[in-house]
Formats: structure tokens, C-alpha cells, sequence
């Protein structure tokens, strides 16, 4: 089998499992508009044209310039956008034609991104660069005119009628620059320079950059109050540090961090011990604060193991309910079923990109893309958990699900870094690929 | 780095897992607390849910169109809501459910998977399937049973002796469920608290929810015993006044208002006899108490969830096997319906059913089918045998012996003849509380050679008016139940939307 054979056999099999995504997208629209009477959407061929036409034109992108990635991964992100879309749709109509144009738009930075970046090593060479633009873009919110509350975080940017979250594009930049700062050091970082006893440590020196990094990306998302992106990046970088030094002392330093973090958190933020409040017992305040978290697992709960039909539950009770607690909408409409569905899908997507990790031959590319791939993971883990109350609720997005455009447009930025990075590894090596990966 | 990303990769999956633990606790294991809990306002509302029609085909239940947020709002119609209130229940945004409308939520709101499967098309074509709950109660029986209390606390129940279904279970006082479900929640609060505070407990099923001593009714169980125990027929009982009871410093067991009576078994029952009952109470012993529990006294009452009676059936009280010994004047006592004994109307009426089945009681139930949006049977709920009572030939024995009651002229219960049709029955005269009123009871069955119904009266302290003494079952009960059996027998039993009729299996043994 050549290596173009393969690219196309990948391609067809990522054709085919779109027409599926359309079917599902549009089917469950058509579901949400039959249970509020026996009349099909009057919207229906446009959105079928739209979706089907958005699904085509990332499609052929790939298919144009990265024929050789991964089959999988833009149906699974495909899919997730056409549920939530579905969803969104369910609760607001408003949110929902923005919502459209958003995904109109990330599609399109998507195929931006496989076009401008034809070799991911871009952004290490750039990676200053990445740094100093991730950190601008981290202390946008905080600026005078442009910047905004909301929803007991300063973590929003104005632009005229446009407002976006500028972490989400800055957590791209973040872990580009992560990625080629710790490939360079890592056998510095891995060794130490210093020894005290029988601990080698890292010399400041080597060390120094990345903590400021890090101490500034969290110390600015501190005063925004954004406290999930703030343990997103946390959690990324400490997963980060350990693969590339394989060293655990790293993670226990970063988890020391993260406590003392947490209980500087609690004591400095109102916000914060509100938050953990909501998670130990919601019940105390039923009505008030704890109305949101009581609300999610009403929804999750009522929905059972079935769920209780499209457009036939009342997830608009739940405050929030496109954004922070999507997830625990569709639990009441699709059940069990819809919502374990819903993480695996997650765990297929975040899977296939380890893999891609794992394929990649450069060290850098490797680290970036199991970057990519804990950043996606980590941030569905810490929603959703958030809404299940495994850990206190953060508000952040759910990767391709929630309404939002800056994280949307951000995560297919990603995506498209994974396709060109799995291309790349499949065009490198096409024996591994072809044994590993396949449709 | 490979192993680095894999270890990574391995937190990464045990991190979902951890979710997909919690969220099958979530939508599992606590699905159903959650999805009723109080402050879950999903519970109703926004939801249609199907009609619940009485057994003639009037609709007792249905939802309508509001558009306020819940955008459904139960209805029971005025001329129903009371009559049916008890049976049928309700459902309330704040209150929780009851009845029917507990019992076949799920069948209601088109949510069981028989009604989904049985309905694909509907599913893809309308809105919502829901389910239509035809009871075996009809408005006939109910509102008979209703007009014959004429406004006194008690009881009446009429049971279908072909199929064990509940043509009536009606008590004063009812409620109006209309107040409970109202969308403005502290005015049905309101409604619930002032239904509580009232001392006669509307919001309760007396009929199977509440036991009382059911007096010389209970004689016919004694009577079954002894005769299904091989009593000679033909022994004299001696003709007293009261009889001692043993273990006690003279005591007696007496007659009512001091008559002196006795002779074979048939005579006793006939004029309600305590010195001969009270006599057959202490020579069956413990054979006494192992035989009520044949017909359903003092063990676990009919529980099947798809017949629709909820609250539950309260299990009726007597006497322990092996306790005989100890206890020798509460059997004496309890063979004639006092003392430890203690009965819920229901209970009297499967022990009419029972000999008018020839010795059968079927599982009670008061609903029989389910209905898809097609008027097609989803369900049915099966006739089935609760337990044998007394063997066939003891069951004729009884019938003649409750025959008699009604037409022998010295008979207690010769208030329930009817012309043309031959009424078995047994009277009832139950103390209470010294310087009380007694409880009136009445159970009978009718036509005695093909029984059709079977029936329970039951009337608290004999009912508001009359003096202490004038207050027997014969006198209070006895005509109710004429005038329920009479309305009944005279009115052609509507065509059912379940079907034809299910031959019960176990019926007419005789």
C-alpha cells in the first residue's frame, strides 16, 4: 500500500463518518422541533446546506493540505459542535444563529491553520513570541476600556458588539511556547545542575523563564478570577513538565503549588469560597447560589438512563444552561446513554490525540500535540466534573459543545494543529502510520 | 518522552472514568430520588400526560393546555372529583402523587417502553405518546356507593366477583383534587395543611387504608373455618345468654342486648348468635388463626404495584397461630369480629367475594388497562387468585347459610332483600369504645346462584343520626347495600374499552 493510498483510504473514511455527524445533527433538530408540535423546522434545509456545507469545506481542506492526518478526529469535534449546536438551538434560538456564524468562523480559522502552518516547528522558532502574545492576550480582560466582567470573573474583551475570551486563544500560545522552551531544556530540567544531598535540582537559571510564565499567566488570571483557567493551565503544565523530564518530583511541586494556590484562592476570593460552597452543599442555599448545581443534577437525574427525548425535558431551568452546564442539559434530554456517549467521544478524541504524540518524530511536535491533547482533556474533565460536582465547578467551556466563539474558534485552532501534526508523522513515517493508524 | 505521554495518557482516561462513575450514581443509582425530589420542578408540568377514565368510559383525569411555564395543568372534572378523589389521586407540582395517578405515572406520561415500542409511528409523527388508564371503577358504583352513605363517614366497596376488579371503593368524607394540583403551590399547600387538620383524615382511603372491628360480619370467616374444619352441621349449641370466658375472674361473653339464642351453627348465624360463635372461636383454637389467614387477616395484604391501589392496602389484624393457648378469650372474642381483630372494608368484601366465588379471592385492582393514543390495550392487568379462601363445597354451604340471614324472617339482615333477586349476606354490629356508638357493617353478594358483585358497607359509628341502641348493621347497613346491589343489578354494565371481559381462571369453582 502507498502512502497516497492510505491518505485517501483516511480521507474516505472521514467522508463518510461526516455524512453520519450531518444525519445526527440535523436529525436531532428535526427531533427538538417535532416535540413542540407535528411540523418539521421551517429552518431545515438551510441548516441542513450549512452544516453539511461547513463539514465539506474543512473536509476538503484536509483532504488539500494535510491528506495524510488522522481519520477521526474531525468527525468526533464534528460531532460534538452538532450536539451542542443542537442544544443551544434547543435553548435559545438567539444564541443559537450566533452560535452558527461561530462555528462558520472556527471552521474557517481551522482551514487558516492548516494553510498558514504547513510545519508546526513554526511556533518553535517563534516561541518568544508566543510567549510575550499569550501573555498580552492573558492580560487583555484586564485593560481599561476593553475589558469586561461577567459572571464573577474580569476574563472578557469588548470589541465593539464582539466579545471573546482572550485565554482561550492565549492558552494555543501558552502551550506552544511551553512545549519548545521545555524540548530545549529538558535534559537540563531532567538532571539539574545543582546538588544538594542526593537531589539534583534545576538551576534557576534553566528554570527561570518557565516559572515566570507561569507565576505571570496565573498571577493575571488570579485578579480576572478565572479560576478554572487558572487550573487548566496548572494541570497542563505539570503534565507537560513530567513528559518531557519523566521526573514525579515535578508533580508533587506542582501539586504543593496548586494547594497552596487553592487555599490562597479560597481565602483572597469571594467568588472562590462561593464556588466550594456550591460544591460541598448546594443544598444550604437552594435558591441563591446553590440553585445552578442543584439545577444540573436535577436535569441529570430526571434524565435517567434514557433520557427524556429531544425538546422534551426542561433543561432551561438550569442557569446558564448553553455555556457553564451544557453538559448536564443534554443529560436530561438524551440519558446515560447520550451522556457516556458524550465522554467517550471525549476520551476517543483526547486518545487519538496521545497517539498522534506518540507517531510525531520531532520532540517538539510530540510535546506539543500531548499538550494539545491534556489541554483538551483536562478542560472536559474540569467542566464536567465541575457540573457533576467530582470537583468544585470552574466556569469553563466544554470543548466543542458550549456556546461561545472564542473557544470554539481556539479548539478547532488546535484541531487543526493535531491534523498537520499527524500528517506530518504519517508522511515521515509511513510504515508506523500504516500499522498504527488507519481509518 | 513516549512512556512520559502514555503515563499521562493514563491519568487522562482515569480521570473519565472517575466521571463516568459518577455520572451512572448520577442518572442511576439516584435517578429516580432526584427526579422526584420536592424542590425538582421537572417532576410535572411541561409534560402532557394521558386521561384516566372510569370503567364507563367518563373522564376522570385529563391535561390540558396553560401557558404558564408548566404548560400542562391537571384537571379532575367537578362532577368526578370528589367522587373518584381517592382512587384516581393526584399529582401536584409540590405535593407529590397518590393513586392511579402515582401508581401509572409513568404509563400516563407515555414514558413505559411497551407504549413507546407500541407507538413508533405516533412517536415520529406527533408530539408526545401518552397513555389513557381505563379503572374497573365506574361512575354507576361510585356515586351508588356515594348516594347510599348520603354524606356519613364510612365506607362502601364493591368488588367484580369475575374478576376481582374494584367497581367501587368509596369513603366519606372525599376530597377536591383540583386544590392540590393548582400551579400556584402555597395555595395548594394551603388546601393540603386544612385537609389535614380535619379529624376525619379526607386525604386517606378508608377503604383499604384503615381497619376497624368488623362485629358479626367476621362470623362468616368463623363459620368457613369451622365447616371447612369438619364441624358437625347438626350439633346444638346451648341456648344462653352469655357464656364465661376462661382465664378470666368471671368474665362472660355476651349476647346482643341480652338475648338468649343458640341451637345448630345455621341458626346461630342467622340471628347472629356471640355465645355459640364465641364457643366455636374457643373449640377451633389456633385452627382459627391459621384459618383467617386464608383469607387474607393477619398476613401480607395483595401488593401488586400494577393494580393501582395506592396508598397501599393496610394489612387487617387477628390473631397469631400458637397463641391460642395464652389467649384463650381474645379468640373467643375474635371469632366474633372484636378484640384483636380488626378488618379494612376491602378485606370484607373479598370475604363476600369468597364465598360467592366458591372459595377464591382474586387480587384486587382498580385499574384495568392501558390505552395507546389508538385506543389499543398497551397492558392489562391480569385476573388473578389472591388466595383460596375455603374449598367449593364449604363456599356452598356459606352461601346458603348468608342466604338465609337474608330471607329467613328472624334473619339480621332481612333490610338487603331485593325482589326478584336472592341476596346473600352477613350483618354486623361492631363495638368501639364503651359509651359509643357501634360500627354498622354489611357484607353481601348478589344474585346469590350467579354472584356478579360483591359488596362491603361500612358505616362509622352507625352514621350521625339515631340513639346508641338503635344503631345495628342490619338496620344501618343493611339497606346501603340494597341500594347499591339494587342500582347496580339494574343497570346494563357498559361495553369495556379493554376488551372483552377476562374469563378469570379460578371463578366460579363451583
Amino acid at each position: 500500500m502507498t502512502a497516497t493510498v492510505f491518505a485517501r483510504n483516511r480521507r474516505r473514511a472521514e467522508l463518510s463518518l461526516g455524512l453520519l455527524v450531518v444525519a445526527v445533527t440535523v436529525g436531532g433538530y428535526v427531533l427538538v422541533a417535532l416535540a413542540n408540535g407535528p411540523k418539521l423546522p421551517p429552518d431545515l434545509y438551510a441548516l441542513l446546506a450549512w452544516v453539511f456545507g461547513l463539514y465539506l469545506v474543512a473536509h476538503l481542506a484536509v483532504r488539500r493540505f494535510a491528506p495524510a492526518a488522522d481519520a477521526t478526529l474531525l468527525p468526533i469535534a464534528a460531532m460534538l459542535n452538532g450536539i451542542g449546536f443542537v442544544t443551544i438551538a434547543r435553548l435559545d434560538k438567539t444564541q443559537a444563529r450566533t452560535q452558527s456564524l461561530w462555528v462558520a468562523i472556527a471552521i474557517g480559522v481551522f482551514v487558516l491553520t492548516l494553510i498558514v502552518v504547513r510545519d508546526v516547528r513554526i511556533f518553535e522558532r517563534y516561541r518568544y513570541t508566543c510567549l510575550f502574545l499569550g501573555i498580552l492576550f492573558l492580560m487583555m480582560p484586564v485593560l481599561p476600556k476593553i475589558g469586561q466582567a461577567k459572571f464573577g470573573g474580569r476574563l472578557w474583551v469588548a470589541v465593539g458588539p464582539i466579545s471573546f475570551e482572550p485565554s482561550e486563544v492565549a492558552k494555543v500560545l501558552l502551550v506552544a511556547f511551553f512545549a519548545a522552551y521545555l524540548v530545549d531544556k529538558r535534559e537540563l530540567l531532567a538532571q539539574g545542575r545543582i546538588h544538594i544531598g542526593r537531589w539534583y535540582l534545576p538551576s534557576l537559571r534553566d528554570l527561570g523563564p518557565l516559572l515566570l510564565a507561569w507565576g505571570a499567566s496565573l498571577l493575571v488570571l488570579g485578579y480576572e478570577q478565572d479560576v478554572g483557567t487558572s487550573l487548566l493551565f496548572f494541570g497542563v503544565f505539570a503534565a507537560m513538565l513530567y513528559m518531557t523530564t519523566r521526573r514525579p518530583a515535578y508533580v508533587i511541586g506542582t501539586l504543593i503549588l496548586l494547594v497552596v494556590g487553592a487555599i490562597v484562592a479560597y481565602k483572597a476570593f469571594g467568588h472562590v469560597r462561593v464556588r466550594v460552597h456550591n460544591w460541598t452543599n448546594p443544598w444550604s442555599d437552594p435558591l441563591g447560589n446553590g440553585l445552578q448545581p442543584i439545577e444540573g443534577w436535577y436535569s441529570l437525574g430526571t434524565g435517567g438512563v434514557g433520557g427524556t427525548g429531544l425538546g422534551l425535558g426542561q433543561p432551561w431551568r438550569i442557569p446558564n444552561a448553553s455555556t457553564d452546564y451544557i453538559f448536564a442539559a443534554i443529560g436530561e434530554e438524551l440519558g446515560l446513554v447520550g451522556t457516556i456517549g458524550i465522554v467517550a467521544a471525549f476520551m476517543l478524541f483526547v486518545g487519538s490525540a496521545y497517539r498522534i504524540a506518540i507517531d510525531a518524530t520531532r520532540p517538539f511536535t510530540k510535546l506539543f500535540a500531548a499538550g494539545i491533547a491534556t489541554i483538551i482533556g483536562l478542560q472536559t474533565f474540569i467542566i464536567i466534573g465541575g457540573v457533576l460536582r467530582v470537583i468544585p465547578l470552574t466556569g469553563i467551556t466544554l470543548p466543542f459543545m458550549s456556546y461561545g466563539g472564542s473557544s470554539l474558534v481556539a479548539n478547532f485552532a488546535l484541531l487543526a494543529i493535531l491534523m498537520r501534526i499527524s500528517d506530518d508523522a504519517a508522511r515521515n513515517k509511513p510504515d508506523t502510520a500504516r500499522t498504527r493508524g488507519g481509518p | 518522552m513516549n512512556s512520559g505521554i502514555r503515563r499521562v495518557g493514563l491519568i487522562m482516561i482515569g480521570l473519565f472514568v472517575a466521571l463516568i462513575a459518577q455520572l451512572t450514581y448520577l442518572q442511576v443509582a439516584r435517578s429516580s430520588q432526584l427526579a422526584s425530589a420536592p424542590g425538582n420542578a421537572r417532576r410535572i408540568g411541561s409534560r402532557d400526560r394521558g386521561p384516566i377514565v372510569s370503567a364507563d368510559g367518563v373522564v376522570l383525569a385529563s391535561s390540558v393546555h396553560t401557558s404558564d411555564e408548566f404548560r400542562y395543568l391537571r384537571v379532575y372534572p367537578t362532577a368526578t372529583a370528589q367522587l373518584f378523589s381517592q382512587i384516581v389521586g393526584y399529582e401536584s407540582l409540590n405535593l407529590g402523587a397518590t393513586g392511579v395517578e402515582y401508581t401509572y405515572s409513568a404509563d400516563l406520561a407515555g414514558k413505559t417502553f411497551k407504549l413507546q415500542a407500541h407507538s413508533l409511528a405516533d412517536i415520529l409523527a406527533t408530539k408526545q405518546v401518552v397513555g389513557t388508564v381505563v379503572l374497573t371503577a365506574s361512575t354507576t358504583a361510585q356515586q351508588a356507593a356515594a348516594d347510599a352513605l348520603a354524606g356519613r363517614t364510612g365506607s362502601i366497596v364493591v368488588l367484580d366477583v369475575q374478576t376481582g376488579g374494584i367497581l367501587a371503593a368509596y369513603s366519606n368524607p372525599a376530597y377536591d383534587p383540583n386544590l392540590l394540583v393548582t400551579h400556584n403551590t402555597q395555595k395548594a399547600e394551603f388546601a393540603k395543611n386544612l385537609m389535614l387538620l380535619d379529624p376525619a383524615n379526607p386525604l386517606l382511603p378508608h377503604a383499604w387504608g384503615e381497619i376497624y372491628p368488623p362485629g358479626s360480619t367476621f362470623k362468616t370467616v368463623t363459620a368457613s373455618i369451622a365447616i371447612q374444619n369438619n364441624i358437625d352441621v347438626n350439633k346444638i349449641f346451648p341456648f344462653v345468654t352469655e357464656i364465661p370466658l376462661p382465664q378470666t375472674n368471671g368474665q362472660t361473653l355476651k349476647n346482643f342486648g341480652g338475648e338468649r339464642c343458640g341451637g345448630t351453627l345455621l341458626n346461630s348465624f342467622i340471628v347472629s348468635c356471640n355465645t355459640t360463635f364465641g364457643q366455636v372461636g374457643f373449640d377451633l383454637g389456633d385452627t382459627f388463626a391459621s384459618g383467617i389467614q386464608n383469607f387474607g387477616v393477619q398476613t401480607a395484604p395483595p401488593a401488586e404495584p400494577r393494580s393501582g391501589i395506592y396508598p397501599p392496602i393496610v394489612q387487617s389484624t387477628g390473631p397469631d397461630p400458637g397463641t391460642f393457648q395464652h389467649n384463650q378469650p381474645a379468640f373467643m372474642q375474635d371469632a366474633i369480629g372484636q378484640n384483636q381483630v380488626a378488618v379494612t372494608p376491602l378485606q370484607m368484601a373479598m370475604v363476600a367475594e369468597a364465598i360467592a366465588t366458591g372459595g377464591v379471592i382474586l387480587a384486587p385492582h382498580v385499574v384495568d388497562c392501558v390505552l395507546d393514543p389508538n385506543d389499543d390495550v398497551v397492558s392489562r392487568v391480569p385476573v388473578q387468585q389472591y388466595r383460596r379462601a375455603v374449598d367449593s363445597a364449604t363456599a356452598a354451604t356459606m352461601t346458603n347459610f348468608m342466604l338465609q340471614v337474608v330471607n329467613d324472617p328472624r334473619g339480621t339482615g332481612t333490610a338487603a332483600q331485593i325482589p326478584g333477586v336472592q341476596v346473600a349476606g352477613k350483618t354486623g354490629t361492631a363495638q368501639t369504645v364503651p359509651g359509643q356508638r357501634p360500627h354498622a357493617w354489611f357484607i353481601a353478594f348478589a344474585p346469590a346462584d350467579k354472584p356478579r358483585f360483591a359488596v362491603a358497607v361500612f358505616v362509622d359509628h352507625g352514621g350521625a343520626t339515631g340513639g346508641t341502641d338503635e344503631v345495628t348493621g342490619g338496620r344501618v347497613a343493611a339497606p346501603l347495600a340494597k341500594q347499591v346491589l339494587q342500582k347496580l343489578l339494574t343497570t346494563p354494565a357498559p361495553p369495556s374499552r379493554c376488551g372483552d371481559a377476562q374469563p378469570g381462571n379460578t371463578t366460579n369453582g363451583r
